[in-house]
């Protein structure tokens, strides 16, 4: 009896704490949510509110209308996460599989050239001034796709354990002696037994890409037709005027004193989260499964 | 003689097969290594930078030596502000979040609502939302004129409005709040992972042998959590020197008049670089990260080591 209580009161408890935490966690998305809806007048009258007097989907319909501009950001993000999610995710691969084969000659140097690059960095002085001057990437798409985000050595050696432990020699071998070419093993053999890493790596890139704002901030300097959203909305904060500017170049019926700025900025970064809500749902289980094998070994 | 020479003639023979076998491999290889080439080992000469006069013009080659001067003017300056700063938040996050992730942790091992994965899902949520973005929700609460807490909440109780972004008292709190917001999801994951692996039966034997939930608790789960908590302190620790630069750039809104508070060394590097224009400066406070953080994660390393050899990085 004693027993049943204490475990109901722990679960009442329990809940309560949770339910507090989870509101916490999802309130301030759902009050910019609210404030996209609202009325722009409303906004600056009374302030972002949870219950607001007047709502409005103006700010959307003025985004999708006047917002040239924001779609061909929203372009770009889409872009750039489709082709960099799949470029990492072939060289994160290959590079993986090749560091998992045993007997492979220099494997362990290979290993620790991967390594090592967890362990030190130039940071960001360095790094600027290879990609400008060297590569010249300043103002390009390469800027957005290949500094930093392209690959890094944690996904490497996570995928790479990952194929140690899960795709046996014995079966690689057999292969090889069915007459399979190095490269027909890997993607007919090896790459089946490792889709729950594949997906969970291409989770974590395609996020990494779509979440991204550093590379667009740091090298679009003043290429802002390749911004993505994420650029967009940072530049936006920084400088309100910007988008009535731009908007008025590209239409010029809309004047700027009838741009309701407070409650579009909002709609824009509800357009920012908007994808990873959606797919949020789809993507979970996964996600939960790679931050536990990162977790627990790294 | 002849003997040895075949010998030699099919070891040299056998190499180049086995080159031949495996040279698939390192095509495969290829690509990666010519990425960590040009995004991580190219950089790398560099940070020489730190030690000279640097212009763009004459390159980091050509650019005239400066010996010490950039250090010696650094820990003269700034040094110790954003030293203080990244070592100070990335203690407040350790303790907060580890404390935060352990008790959420627990409690979603032990709860049996159907609430559970609404539970989950939500305060994982916030760490997939980009800095950008977070920046946006914060400034929809504390805006000055729109913001939710100075319009609704202070309003409410007849206080006037703070104006936030202005005042540094405030900010130590809001970043580690802003901190645990974005990552006890994630963390609590780990955890969770972690505890629902223990062995039930000693559960069982505690229920017989009559011990309450939270004795199970104070007995049995948080001391077997102790080496997981270790671990992960140790690799934060390593990670010391570093801040996340969107927390600390996007979210203060890169406030001047909050720079005491929320200057980190990435910060600081990064306005250097890119808005000052003084970037020996900048390189010279990069450095000084590199090497300190090398050092810090290598130690930490050894001491992970030291305790559970599987945990370690290497």
């Amino acid at each position: 009896m004693i027993k049943n209580k204490e475990e109901r009161t722990f679960q009442a408890i329990g809940n309560v704490f949770m339910m507090i935490f989870a509101l916490l966690a999802i309130i301030p998305i759902i009050l910019i949510i609210i404030s996209s809806l609202t009325d722009n007048d409303t906004l600056i009258k009374y302030g972002y509110t949870f219950f607001p007097q007047k709502w409005s989907t103006y700010a959307y319909t003025y985004v999708f209308q006047s917002g040239n501009n924001v779609l061909h950001c929203y372009f770009n993000s889409f872009f750039v996460t489709a082709v960099g999610t799949v470029i990492s995710l072939t060289i994160t691969t290959m590079l993986a599989y090749a560091l998992s084969r045993k007997g492979l000659p220099g494997r362990n140097v290979m290993t620790f050239l991967v390594f090592f690059t967890m362990l030190f960095n130039g940071g960001l002085v360095p790094t600027y001034i290879n990609y400008t001057s060297v590569f010249n990437i300043k103002n390009t798409y390469w800027a957005l796709l290949i500094p930093r985000l392209l690959m890094n050595a944690f996904n490497v050696l996570l995928m790479k354990s990952y194929f140690v432990t899960s795709v046996p020699d014995e079966i690689l071998e057999a292969a090889s002696i069915d007459g399979a070419s190095e490269f027909k093993t890997f993607y007919k053999v090896a790459l089946p037994l490792a889709q729950p890493i594949v997906a969970t790596i291409a989770l974590f890139n395609g996020i990494a890409y779509w979440n991204d704002w550093m590379n667009g901030y740091v090298y679009l300097t003043d290429a802002t037709d390749l911004y993505t959203i994420q650029n967009l909305l940072n530049r936006m904060i920084q400088n309100i005027q910007y988008l009535s500017n731009s908007a008025s170049l590209s239409n010029a019926s809309v004047g700027l004193a009838s741009i309701p700025s407070v409650s579009v900025r909002m709609a824009l970064a509800v357009l920012g989260i908007l994808p990873i809500i959606v797919i949020y749902p789809l993507i979970q289980n996964n996600f939960v499964k790679g931050i536990t094998l990162g977790g627990v070994k790294g | 003689m002849p003997t040895e020479n075949i010998a030699t003639r099919q070891g040299k023979k056998k190499s180049f097969q086995k080159f031949k076998k495996y040279l698939p491999i390192y095509l495969m290889a290829f690509p990666g290594f010519l990425y960590l080439f040009i995004n991580n080992y190219m950089p790398l000469p560099g940070l020489v930078v730190a030690f000279k006069t640097y212009s763009a013009r004459l390159g980091i080659w050509g650019s005239p030596w400066a010996g010490l001067a950039n250090f010696k003017y650094l820990f003269a300056s700034d040094a110790w502000l954003i030293t203080r700063n990244t070592i100070l938040y990335n203690v407040a996050f350790i303790i907060v979040n580890t404390i935060l992730s352990i008790f959420v942790a627990i409690i979603l091992s032990e709860l049996t609502s159907p609430l559970k994965k609404f539970y989950q899902s939500s305060i994982l949520l916030p760490f997939l939302v980009s800095s950008v973005i977070v920046s946006y929700l914060v400034f929809a609460f504390l805006s000055s004129d729109n913001g939710f807490i100075n319009n609704t909440i202070l309003k409410h109780f007849g206080m006037k409005g703070i104006s936030w972004y202005s005042t540094t008292k405030y900010w130590p709190f809001i970043l580690i709040f802003v901190n645990a917001w974005k990552s006890v999801g994630y963390s609590s994951i780990i955890y969770l992972a972690t505890i629902l692996g223990f062995d039930r039966s000693y559960y069982e034997a505690a229920t017989i042998d009559g011990a309450s939930k939270m004795q199970q608790i104070t007995w049995i789960t948080l001391p077997m959590l102790k080496s997981t908590v270790i671990m992960l302190t140790l690799m934060a620790v390593g990670r010391i020197f570093y801040s996340d630069f969107g927390l600390f750039y996007q979210v203060p809104q890169n406030s001047g008049a909050l720079l005491p508070v929320t200057n980190t060394i990435d910060t600081y590097v990064y306005r250097g670089l890119l808005e000052l224009g003084n970037i020996s400066m900048s390189a010279a406070a990069g450095f000084y990260q590199s090497i300190v953080g090398f050092v810090l994660v290598l130690g930490a390393n050894l001491a992970v080591r030291k305790i559970d050899k599987d945990s370690a990085l290497f």
